[in-house]
């Protein structure tokens, strides 16, 4: 502990060991310190021992769950978008080769009561009960419109400019109706409210695309999921940085963070020993996480809460045709939010339970003081739940940049689906802790013989 | 027809006993006085062909120093098919350290693994302080195999993976494509490879320019 490094990392959670991990690529010198024994903060996946222990400390997991070891349970609800940025950093960085990845089995949104397949082609749409017949020729029209469109072929544009023209201007365009609208805008485009139709129509349609292209990649839905849950991930991004020389610390009490007079960043202090380094990165809750801390400054505060229930479910979902994996979108509209409510669930093809086990997680933004009653309309279409572990989680967001401190606190997970603003959290981090983009390099190949 | 099988092999020890100088011996045939901790390289292979022809390719993941301070992932232990725990017969204190890998290894690791305690610096035996009977009778007990090495002179090296490649259970060839020997091999349990890219993109649903 005596020696100095470049960067400390606090926290290893997701971001945290991607960051880790491209550093130590990078040359610098890097020690990675968690408090608790286990990888993965916020994003850890925990065996029955570990959830039963966070949840309901007084209670032991019930036998009849299994083995604790068959049991990956994740914290956050995020799939990986085939096409998306995290799957770049995974080959790029080559720790794919500690991974195996599998589909998710279906991608479902709620409309009028029921759940149907998210049609994300034209011909999906042409077969789709989400909509009539007049307006299933509407929505093939929209999808050749996007498929087709070339930004340097005006033909292609049909008298649209996506950079100017709304989102809302788009959907008149082709007539669509609210309720196909609401599919496209929250299932396929990953909005989580409507803020989005009156902005330009660029970004909803690269989402869309995205959804499109992902989809399109191995076919069943355009998500993939880690085998072992998705602490898998931390730990994979662990052992690249460790690989580079980066040092581990599990179960280390973290005491302060140590600054001069002006407030700089010099080193954590951990009972009587204190290590110093140039940076710090952590997660929010080494930094107060919304209280005032280390002498009166606040560095974090609260942005919001997220409502998360992980489910234990002896049966698939009703009405997913028995899917292994699913994910299901409730638009806000629905259900007369202002936020969309998800549901997430995994098993035991992803090694993450027992067999005829079913971990479904419902969560939401809140919005009211009662959060679990606000993520009813997706409980009810789980079925019968054996168990629940209800969680409200304040979303923190840092005050300062940390480029006048060193100091550089990472964001919460947010309700996303997927893990897209994870990475661009990594790209903004990083931009801040080195003072350059981000510039993927493919790893050199290891020593094989 | 020869039968190939792919196991993948754990290293586990206390830090400067040589796990990573004995997979570099029996990897390259190379030893290196003045080597550094463990930094870059730590994923390996080697394969070894036993006298019916069977050949075991060994996927050697090394700790990366993370077993310094508690901080191994469950993902070095997860599929594990084998492990060499290591210990140097010069210092009394990491044959307890062998041992605490091992009571680790029980309770997290796969009940069906193979494990083989490896006495490295046999070349330094003037310095001996663990004697053979001492883990020999060890290993016995807790029904290990158990070997003398030196990754200096190359003493014992292929021997001891050799013992290991014949002990494995060739019953099932886990598969050979990239990432750790995980699942069965079955078609329907076929994981997605992120490497590949896909060929269902051409045409009518990659209308971006990118």
């Amino acid at each position: 502990m005596d020696e100095e490094y470049d960067v400390i990392v606090l926290g290893t959670g997701l971001t945290e060991c991607i960051l880790s991990g491209l550093l130590s690529v990078e040359g610098k010198k890097v020690l990675h310190m968690d408090r608790n024994d286990y990888y993965g903060g916020d994003s850890a996946s925990l065996n029955l021992t570990q959830l039963y222990r966070k949840f309901r400390p007084d209670q032991s997991p019930p036998a009849e769950l299994g083995r604790d070891r068959d049991y990956a349970v994740d914290l956050i609800p995020k799939f990986i978008i085939a096409s998306g940025e995290l799957t770049k950093i995974l080959v790029h960085t080559d720790v794919t080769r500690y991974l195996e990845f599998k589909q998710i089995a279906g991608s479902f949104v709620y409309r009028d009561g029921r759940i149907s397949k998210v049609p994300s082609t034209e011909m999906e749409a042409v077969k789709s009960p989400l909509m009539g017949l007049f307006e299933k020729r509407r929505a093939k029209k929209f999808f050749e419109f996007l498929q087709n469109w070339k930004d340097d072929d005006p033909v292609t544009h049909q008298g649209v400019d996506l950079d100017k023209n709304s989102m809302k201007e788009v959907y008149e365009k082709f007539g669509l109706e609210p309720g196909t609208q609401d599919f496209i805008g929250h299932a396929m485009a990953l909005y989580l409210d409507d803020d989005y139709i009156t902005k330009p129509a660029r970004n909803a349609y690269e989402r869309i695309v995205l959804y499109t292209s992902s989809m399109a990649r191995y076919g069943k839905s355009p998500y993939i999921y880690p085998l072992y849950g998705l602490g898998e991930l931390p730990q994979s991004f662990a052992r690249l940085s460790a690989i580079y020389g980066g040092t581990y610390m599990l179960d280390k009490k973290i005491d302060e963070i140590v600054t001069d007079g002006e407030g700089k960043f010099i080193g954590v202090r951990s009972g009587d020993e204190t290590v110093k380094a140039k940076q710090v990165i952590g997660d929010p809750s080494y930094f107060g996480a919304g209280k005032t801390a280390d002498g009166g400054k606040l560095r974090v505060v609260e942005d919001g809460k997220v409502v998360r229930a992980i489910c234990l479910l002896k049966h698939p979902i009703p009405g997913t045709d028995d899917s292994d994996s699913v994910q299901i979108i409730i638009p806000q509209n629905q259900v007369n939010r202002r936020n969309d409510i998800y549901i997430a669930m995994v098993s035991s093809t992803h090694n993450v339970c027992a067999k005829d086990v079913y971990v479904a997680i419902v969560s939401t933004i809140v919005e009211t003081q009662h959060p679990e009653q606000e993520i009813a309309p997706g409980l009810q279409l789980l079925g019968p739940i054996y168990d629940k572990f209800v969680s409200t989680t304040p979303l923190y967001t840092p005050v300062g940049s940390g480029e006048a401190d060193n100091i550089f606190i990472t964001r919460s997970y947010d309700a996303t689906s997927h893990f897209e603003t994870v990475v661009e959290e990594v790209q903004d981090v990083w931009k801040r802790v080195v003072g350059k983009d981000l510039v993927l390099k493919k790893r050199e190949v290891a020593v094989e013989a | 027809m020869s039968k190939q099988f792919q196991f993948k092999l754990v290293l586990l020890g206390e830090s400067a006993v040589g796990k990573s100088s004995l997979v570099l011996r029996f990897v390259k045939d190379q030893f290196d006085d003045y080597r550094e901790s463990t930094i870059g390289a730590a994923f390996l292979t080697q394969t070894v062909t036993l006298e019916d022809q069977t050949t075991v390719k060994f996927e050697i993941w090394d700790t990366a120093g993370q077993e310094r301070y508690k901080s191994l992932a469950p993902m070095y232990y997860r599929n594990a098919n084998c492990a060499v725990v290591v210990y140097d017969i010069t210092q009394t204190t990491s044959l307890e350290k062998a041992r605490t890998w091992i009571r680790e290894l029980q309770r997290q690791a796969d009940p069906s693994i193979v494990i083989a305690l490896c006495g490295n610096k046999s070349d330094l035996s003037a310095r001996r302080q663990v004697t053979q009977e001492e883990a020999k009778k060890y290993a016995e007990e807790e029904g290990l195999m158990w070997g003398e090495t030196s990754a200096k002179s190359g003493e014992g090296v292929s021997d001891i993976f050799t013992a290991i490649a014949k002990k494995l259970p060739q019953t099932a060839a886990p598969p050979k494509a990239g990432g750790a020997a995980r699942s069965g091999a079955a078609a329907s349990r076929a994981g997605v490879d992120l490497n590949k890219q896909s060929n269902a993109l051409g045409g009518q649903n990659e209308p971006c320019n990118c």
